[in-house]
C-alpha cells in the first residue's frame, strides 16, 4: 500500500493538536465570536413558565412597541411558513418550532422578539402578554401511562405512543425450564451533558431566492437536515446550513438546536434582516435537551454457574413532551446489543415510548448506552448475589469468548472483534485488582462503608441509519422502504503551490478531528500534520455530506477519519502515477516522504510534492492518459455491514464494537453519605488509535460526564412540572475536586470494521461508569437497589432512612418541594392595627385597599363579587418582573376570618398560594394573623430556589404589613425589605 | 463619583492587554458583554452569566473577577487583562499556555480562557501549590470535556519548573 510505504508515520503518535494555538490565545472561532452583517437584529425567546397549558390569547402589541424592536414571532408565524416536525412513529401528534395552541413543557418558545440588541429584545420579552389556561401535568412516565392520565397529545389519546415486543431464539421455554430467576428495577434519570458553550446561530432569509442560510453549532446528525427543509417548506438546496469552526462541545447536545434553527429563520424572515440568537444557561438548562429518563425492568434466566440462558427486558422511556427527531433513538440505538458483552441466545424485549410534560429528549454522549447498561450491568451483580457468586466469574462466565469473534447478539449486533476474557484478566492485574480488595478488607475492618463494582460494556459505535427503523413493524418497514448505511464523505485538494487541504463531514466540537486528519493525510502523502490545513466548517451547499454526517456515535475515528484516508490515498494513487514516469519506476515503486516522491531504490533521485502535484493545475495536458485533471479526490465510504432490519427484527446497528472493563473501590462516609472514588480502572479495546493522546482525552471527558451522572447531576423536576435546576447552582456539574484520575489500560484488537482499524471510544465510560459506581455503593452498603444520581441525601437514606422533617416550632418552614406540587411555601405571621375589626373588615374588602397594598400593583380591575385582576411589577434583587395576578377572597365571616387566594402569572413564572386571614380585637385595636402557603413554578424555580424561596416570602409579608400600614398600624418588625433580602443573601446580618 | 442614568451610554476607557481601549456603555452592560461586542475582544466566553462556570474570568487590576457579575463602568479607567494578552507579540506561547498544549487540558477550548486568567493570578501568588490546593483552585471553573486531568498535570508541571528556577 502507499500510504504506509513512507518513513514518516504519524497514525498512532501522540502529536500535539493543531486546534490549540487558536485556542489558548483567544483567537477561537465560535459562533458569537464571528462577525455579523450590519442590521443583524439580536433574538430572545420567550418562554412557558407552564408545564401544560392552553394558550388561549397572545398581546405582543407592548412589545412590538417598544424602541428598537423589529419584530415579534409567534406560533402564528409559524403556522403560516412552517410545517410541523417530520414524528419517527406514525402517530397525529404535531410539533412545532414555537408553541401554537399548547404548550407542554416549561421552557417551551411561545414567542421571539428580534431587536437592536439582546438586551432591548429581552426587556420586550417582558411586554408581551400571553394568556394561559393551565392543565394538569404529568413527569412520570408510570403516571403517564395511567388510564386517568392528563393526556398531553388528544388527537393521540394516549401519552403511550409506541408499543414494540420482540422476541429472539425462545427466551419463553428458557425461562420456564430455568433453575434460577433473578430480576431488577432501575430507573435512569433524566440528565444532560451540558456543554460549556450554549447554542448559537445566525439565520437569513435571502427573499429573492426564498431560501434560508444559517450558521449555526448544530452537530449532526444531517439525517435532521431533511426534517428541517421540510418544515420551512423548502428543498434541501434552499436551507444552507454552515457551522463554524469551533464549537464549544457539544456531546450530542447540540443536535437539539435544530428546532431553533428553524423558528429562527422564521423570524429572519419576519424581521426582514438576519437574526442572531445565543442561548443563555437558562434557557439551555430548562429547555435544550435531555437524556431519556428510562425505567427497565430485566429478568434473567440463569443456571446454577451464573451462565444466563435468556434476558427478559421491558423498557418505558421518557422522552418528553415531544417526539423530536431523530427519537425515539435513544430506546433503539442499543437494541442489536441489549445483551451487552455476553452470549445470551434468547432475548425478550418490551419497549414503550411514553410523553411527559419534560423536555423532549435527543442526543447526549452514550446515547441509549448509559440506560441499557445501568440495567443490565445491575442485574449481573444480583445474580452473583443471589446466586452466592463471585461477581467477577459472573461477567467471565458470561462473556462474548475470542474465538467466536465476528459474533453475531440475539438482537442482531455483529461483534466485529475483541478478546474480552484477555481484557479482564489484564485490566485485573494490571489495575490491581488485589491491592484494592485489600484496602476493602482493612477499610471494612475498620468499620467504614467501602464497595468494589464492575462492569463490562460493548461500545458501539458509527450508527446504522435504519437502526430507528426498527421501531417500526417489519409491515411498516417494508411499505417505508429500506434504511441503513452510515455514509461518510471526505475531500483532499492540493493547491497549485503543492498545499493540501483536508475536508470533512465531522463537525467537530472540541475532540481534535483536525489534528486526526491531517496525521491520516499527512501520513499518506509524506508530509507533515503542520503542513495539512484541514478545514471541517461544513456548508451544505458546497460540502459532501449524507444523512450521517455529523459529529455522534463516536464516528469519527472509524469511518470520518477512515473516509480521509481512502481519499489521500487515492490521491497518493494518482501522484505516484503522475511521478512514475518521470523516476523511471512504476507507481507501485513510488514513495512519499518529507515532501518528496521518489522510487524505492533510487531515493536521490527525487521530485518535489508540490511540483508533481501542481501538474494537475498548471499542466493537465502533461498528466497520464485517462488521467482526470484538476487535484481533488472525494471518497465516499458506508460499511457494507450496515444493512437495514430484518423480518425478524434483527439489526446490526454499529459498524464497529469496542470493549470496556471497569472496576473500582469507593467509600461512603457514613455521616454525609458522600461517595467518595477511591480507585477507577477502566481498560478500553477501541481497535487502532488513530491518536493516543486524544483517545485517553476522550476516556477522561466521558468519565468526568459519568462520574457527574453517577453522583450529582439530574434535571430535577416538581409532580407539577415546573423545572427546579435552572442554574449552575442547582444542575451540578462536577469540578477539578470530584473528578478523580482514573487509571485508563488499553488492549487493541485489530478490526476489519473501518478502514484504519480504529473503533469509536468517546461514549463509553458514559455507559460503563455510572453503573460500576453504582454496583460499588450497593456493594458497600449491602443495597438490592440504587437509583441515580447518588447524592449524599440518596445515599444517607439508605444509610440512615428518610431524613424527618423539621420541628414545626418556626413561623416560616424551609422551602421543599412537595410531592404534587412545584416549590412549596408556607409560613404565617402577625401585625396588630390600631383600629377596630369591623373597621379593618371594610378596608379588606375594598379594592382600592387591595391594590394600594399589593406590592408594586400598577392596576387593579374588579372580575366580580369579591375577585380582582391586578397587574404588578415584582422587583427581587436584580430580577422584576410584571406579573398578571388574579384575587379571589372567600370564606367570608365577618369580621373574623377570610380567605385570600391567588395566582400569579408573569415571565418570570407563575406562583399560586392562599392564605387565611384572621382579625381578632385587641385593646389596641386589632390584631390580624396570617397563615398562608404557596408554589411558585417557572422561571423563578427553577433559578436558584433558596433565594426565590425567601424573596417571595418576603413579598407576602410585605402585603400583610403594608396593610396594616394602610390601616394606621405597625408591622411587628421594624427591619426594611431590602435589609431582609440582603439578610437572606448573607450580606447583612 | 459620576451618578449613570439607566438606559444612557457613558464612555468607558482602560488598559486591555496594556493598551487603551474605549467605548460607550449603558450602565447594565456587562463587562464581558462590553469586552466581546463593544471591544471585539471575543477571547473571553460566557458560559453562565451567573457566576458559576467561570469561563469569563478576566483580571482587573491583576484580581481574577468574573466578566458576568462585572459592569463594564466598573473598570473604566482600571486595567484590564484577558487571554488575548497571555501570549508573545509574535503569538510564542506563555508558559501555561505551552503546558496546556503539551498536556492536552483543552479540547472544545470554551472553558480556557477563564481557567488560563485564575491561574494567571494564582500562580503569581507565590508559594508551592500541591495538587489539592490547584484542584481546589480550579473547582472555580467548570469544564466539560477534560475530565480537568490535563490541567492539573500542567499547573503541577509549571509549579515544578517555578520551583527548580528559584533553587537555581
Ligand atoms: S459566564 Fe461568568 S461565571 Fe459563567
Ligand atoms: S475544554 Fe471544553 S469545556 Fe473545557
Amino acid at each position: 500500500m502507499l500510504g504506509t510505504e513512507n518513513q514518516t508515520n504519524y497514525i498512532g503518535k501522540a502529536v500535539e493538536r493543531i486546534e490549540d494555538a487558536a485556542l489558548l490565545s483567544g483567537q477561537g472561532r465560535f459562533i458569537d465570536d464571528l462577525p455579523t452583517a450590519p442590521g443583524t437584529g439580536h433574538a430572545a425567546i420567550l418562554r412557558s413558565p407552564h408545564a401544560h397549558a392552553d394558550i388561549s390569547a397572545i398581546d405582543t402589541s407592548r412589545a412590538e412597541a417598544l424602541a428598537g424592536v423589529h419584530a415579534v414571532v409567534t406560533g402564528k408565524d409559524a403556522e403560516l411558513w412552517s410545517e410541523p416536525f417530520l414524528v419517527g412513529v406514525r402517530q397525529p401528534m404535531q410539533h412545532w418550532c414555537i408553541a401554537t395552541e399548547r404548550v407542554r413543557y416549561v421552557g417551551e418558545p411561545v414567542a421571539i422578539v428580534v431587536a437592536e440588541s439582546r438586551y432591548i429584545a429581552e426587556d420586550a420579552l417582558a411586554l408581551i402578554e400571553v394568556e394561559y389556561q393551565t392543565l394538569p401535568a404529568v413527569v412520570e412516565v408510570m403516571a403517564a401511562m395511567a388510564a386517568d392520565a392528563p393526556i398531553l397529545h388528544s388527537d393521540v389519546g394516549s401519552n403511550l405512543v409506541n408499543e414494540r415486543q420482540f422476541n429472539y431464539g425462545n427466551p419463553e421455554t428458557a425461562f420456564a425450564d430455568a433453575t434460577h430467576v433473578v430480576r431488577a428495577s432501575v430507573r435512569y434519570p433524566r440528565n444532560s451533558c451540558t456543554p460549556m458553550e450554549c447554542f448559537g446561530l445566525v439565520a437569513e432569509y435571502l427573499a429573492a431566492e426564498q431560501s434560508y442560510d444559517v450558521l449555526a453549532n448544530f452537530q449532526g446528525p444531517y439525517a435532521l437536515h431533511p426534517v428541517m427543509a421540510r418544515a420551512l417548506k423548502v428543498p434541501g438546496s434552499r436551507l444552507r446550513l454552515r457551522t463554524p469552526a469551533d464549537s464549544g462541545g457539544s456531546f450530542g447536545v447540540k443536535q437539539a438546536i435544530f428546532p431553533y434553527i428553524v423558528a429562527m429563520a422564521l423570524a429572519a424572515r419576519k424581521a426582514r434582516r438576519p437574526v442572531k440568537w445565543v442561548e443563555d444557561r437558562l434557557e439551555h438548562l430548562v429547555a435544550a435537551n435531555s437524556a431519556t429518563g428510562r425505567i427497565s425492568n430485566i429478568s434473567a434466566a440463569v443456571a446454577a454457574d451464573g451462565v444466563i440462558e435468556a434476558l427478559e427486558l421491558e423498557q418505558i422511556e421518557d422522552c418528553g413532551a415531544y417526539l423530536r427527531a431523530p427519537e425515539p433513538a435513544s430506546l433503539y440505538r442499543m437494541h442489536g446489543i441489549l445483551t451487552g458483552a455476553y452470549n445470551i441466545p434468547h432475548l425478550a424485549v418490551t419497549n414503550r415510548i411514553v410523553l411527559t410534560n419534560r423536555t423532549p429528549s435527543g442526543l447526549n454522549r452514550g446515547f441509549g448506552g448509559p440506560q441499557v447498561y445501568f440495567a443490565l450491568e445491575r442485574l449481573m451483580q444480583r445474580i452473583a448475589i443471589e446466586l452466592n457468586l463471585d461477581p467477577l466469574d459472573v461477567i467471565r462466565r458470561n462473556l462474548v469468548p475470542a474465538a467466536s469473534m465476528p459474533y453475531r447478539a440475539a438482537a442482531g449486533a455483529v461483534l466485529d472483534s475483541g478478546d474480552y476474557q484477555a481484557c479482564v484478566s489484564r485490566a485485573l492485574k494490571d489495575g490491581g485488582l488485589a491491592e484494592l480488595e485489600a484496602r476493602r478488607d482493612a477499610a471494612r475492618a475498620a468499620g467504614r462503608h467501602y464497595g468494589i463494582g464492575f462492569a463490562a460494556a460493548v461500545e458501539p459505535s458509527i450508527s446504522n441509519m435504519g437502526y430507528i427503523t426498527t421501531v417500526m413493524t417489519p409491515e411498516e418497514r417494508r411499505r417505508a422502504g429500506p434504511k441503513d448505511g452510515a455514509v461518510s464523505t471526505a475531500s483532499i485538494a492540493v493547491d497549485p503551490l503543492g498545499a493540501v487541504i483536508v475536508t470533512a463531514d465531522s463537525i467537530p466540537q472540541g475532540q481534535g478531528h483536525r489534528t486526526v486528519a491531517a496525521q491520516v493525510a499527512a501520513e499518506a502523502l509524506g508530509l507533515r500534520p503542520e503542513q495539512i490545513t484541514v478545514n471541517l466548517e461544513h456548508d451544505t451547499q458546497k460540502d459532501g455530506w449524507s444523512i450521517a454526517a455529523g459529529n455522534y456515535s463516536s464516528r469519527f475515528a472509524g469511518a470520518v477519519a477512515g473516509t480521509v484516508h481512502i481519499a489521500a490515498t487515492r490521491l497518493a494513487k494518482r501522484l505516484a502515477e503522475i511521478a512514475a514516469p518521470q523516476l523511471n519506476a512504476t507507481p507501485e515503486d513510488i514513495v512519499f516522504s518529507g515532501g518528496r516522491l521518489f522510487a524505492r531504490d533510487n531515493p536521490d533521485n527525487s521530485l518535489s510534492f508540490g511540483r508533481v502535484a501542481g501538474a494537475g493545475h498548471w499542466s493537465p495536458s502533461s498528466l497520464p492518459e485517462n488521467m482526470v485533471p484538476g487535484m481533488r479526490e472525494t471518497a465516499s465510504w458506508s460499511p457494507d455491514q450496515l444493512v437495514a432490519p430484518g423480518e425478524d427484527d434483527r439489526i446490526n446497528g454499529s459498524a464497529a464494537y469496542g470493549f470496556i472493563f471497569d472496576f473500582c473501590g469507593v467509600e461512603i462516609d457514613a455521616d454525609t453519605g458522600q461517595v467518595r472514588i477511591d480507585k477507577y480502572v477502566t481498560m478500553h479495546d477501541a481497535g487502532r488509535r488513530l491518536n493516543p493522546a486524544l483517545v485517553d482525552g476522550q476516556i477522561r471527558g466521558a468519565f468526568a460526564h459519568a462520574v457527574g451522572a453517577a453522583l450529582y447531576e439530574e434535571l430535577a423536576y416538581g409532580e407539577d412540572g415546573s423545572f427546579l435546576a435552572g442554574t449552575f447552582a442547582d444542575y451540578l456539574v462536577p469540578t477539578a475536586c470530584e473528578i478523580p484520575e482514573p487509571l485508563i489500560l488499553h488492549h487493541d484488537s485489530n478490526t476489519e470494521a473501518t478502514p484504519l482499524g480504529a473503533k469509536g471510544m468517546a461514549e463509553g465510560n458514559c455507559m460503563s461508569t455510572p453503573v460500576c459506581l453504582a454496583n460499588a455503593v450497593a456493594d458497600a452498603l449491602s443495597l438490592d437497589e440504587i437509583a441515580l444520581p447518588m447524592t449524599p441525601s440518596h445515599v444517607t437514606e439508605h444509610l440512615h432512612g428518610a431524613e424527618r422533617p423539621p420541628s414545626t416550632d418556626r413561623s416560616e418552614a424551609p422551602a421543599q418541594t412537595l410531592p404534587g406540587k412545584g416549590r412549596g411555601l408556607t409560613g404565617s405571621g402577625a401585625s396588630l392595627v390600631p383600629a377596630p375589626p369591623g373597621q379593618v373588615w371594610q378596608m379588606l374588602l375594598d379594592p382600592d385597599t387591595l391594590a394600594a397594598i399589593i406590592p408594586g400593583c400598577e392596576s387593579m380591575e374588579r372580575l366580580g363579587e369579591n375577585a380582582y385582576r391586578a397587574v404588578a411589577v415584582i422587583r427581587i434583587g436584580p430580577i422584576r418582573g410584571r406579573f398578571k395576578a388574579v384575587i379571589q377572597l372567600s370564606d367570608l365571616d365577618a369580621p373574623h376570618a377570610l380567605t385570600l387566594s391567588g395566582s400569579a402569572t408573569g415571565p418570570l413564572g407563575s406562583g399560586a398560594g392562599s392564605g387565611r386571614v384572621t382579625l381578632l380585637a385587641d385593646e389596641k385595636g386589632t390584631r390580624i394573623s396570617y397563615e398562608y402557603s404557596a408554589e411558585i413554578g417557572g422561571k423563578v424555580a427553577a433559578v436558584g430556589g433558596r433565594m426565590i424561596d425567601g424573596a417571595a416570602r418576603i413579598l407576602i409579608a410585605e402585603f400583610f404589613k403594608r396593610f396594616a400600614a394602610v390601616a394606621g398600624g405597625t408591622a411587628g418588625e421594624t427591619v426594611s425589605l431590602w435589609q431582609r433580602v440582603a439578610r437572606l443573601l448573607g450580606l447583612a446580618r | 463619583m459620576p451618578r449613570l442614568k439607566a438606559g444612557e451610554k457613558s464612555r468607558i476607557s482602560f488598559k486591555l492587554n496594556g493598551r487603551k481601549v474605549s467605548g460607550d456603555a449603558e450602565p447594565r452592560l456587562l463587562l464581558a458583554d462590553f469586552l466581546r461586542h463593544e471591544i471585539g475582544a471575543t477571547g473571553t466566553h460566557v458560559g453562565c452569566e451567573h457566576g458559576v462556570c467561570g469561563a469569563c474570568t478576566v483580571r482587573l487590576d491583576g484580581v481574577a473577577i468574573r466578566s458576568c457579575l462585572t459592569l463594564a463602568v466598573q473598570a473604566n479607567g482600571r486595567r484590564v487583562d484577558t487571554v488575548e494578552g497571555l501570549a508573545e507579540e509574535d503569538g510564542t506561547l506563555s508558559r501555561l499556555q505551552a503546558a496546556f498544549r503539551r498536556n492536552h487540558a483543552l479540547q472544545c477550548g470554551f472553558c480556557t480562557p477563564g481557567i488560563l486568567m485564575s491561574l494567571e493570578d494564582f500562580l503569581a501568588r507565590g508559594g508551592e501549590p500541591d495538587e489539592g490546593e490547584i484542584r481546589e483552585m480550579l473547582s472555580g471553573h467548570l469544564c466539560r470535556c477534560t475530565g480537568y486531568s490535563g490541567m492539573v498535570r500542567a499547573v503541577l508541571e509549571i509549579v515544578e519548573e517555578m520551583h527548580e528556577e528559584q533553587n537555581a
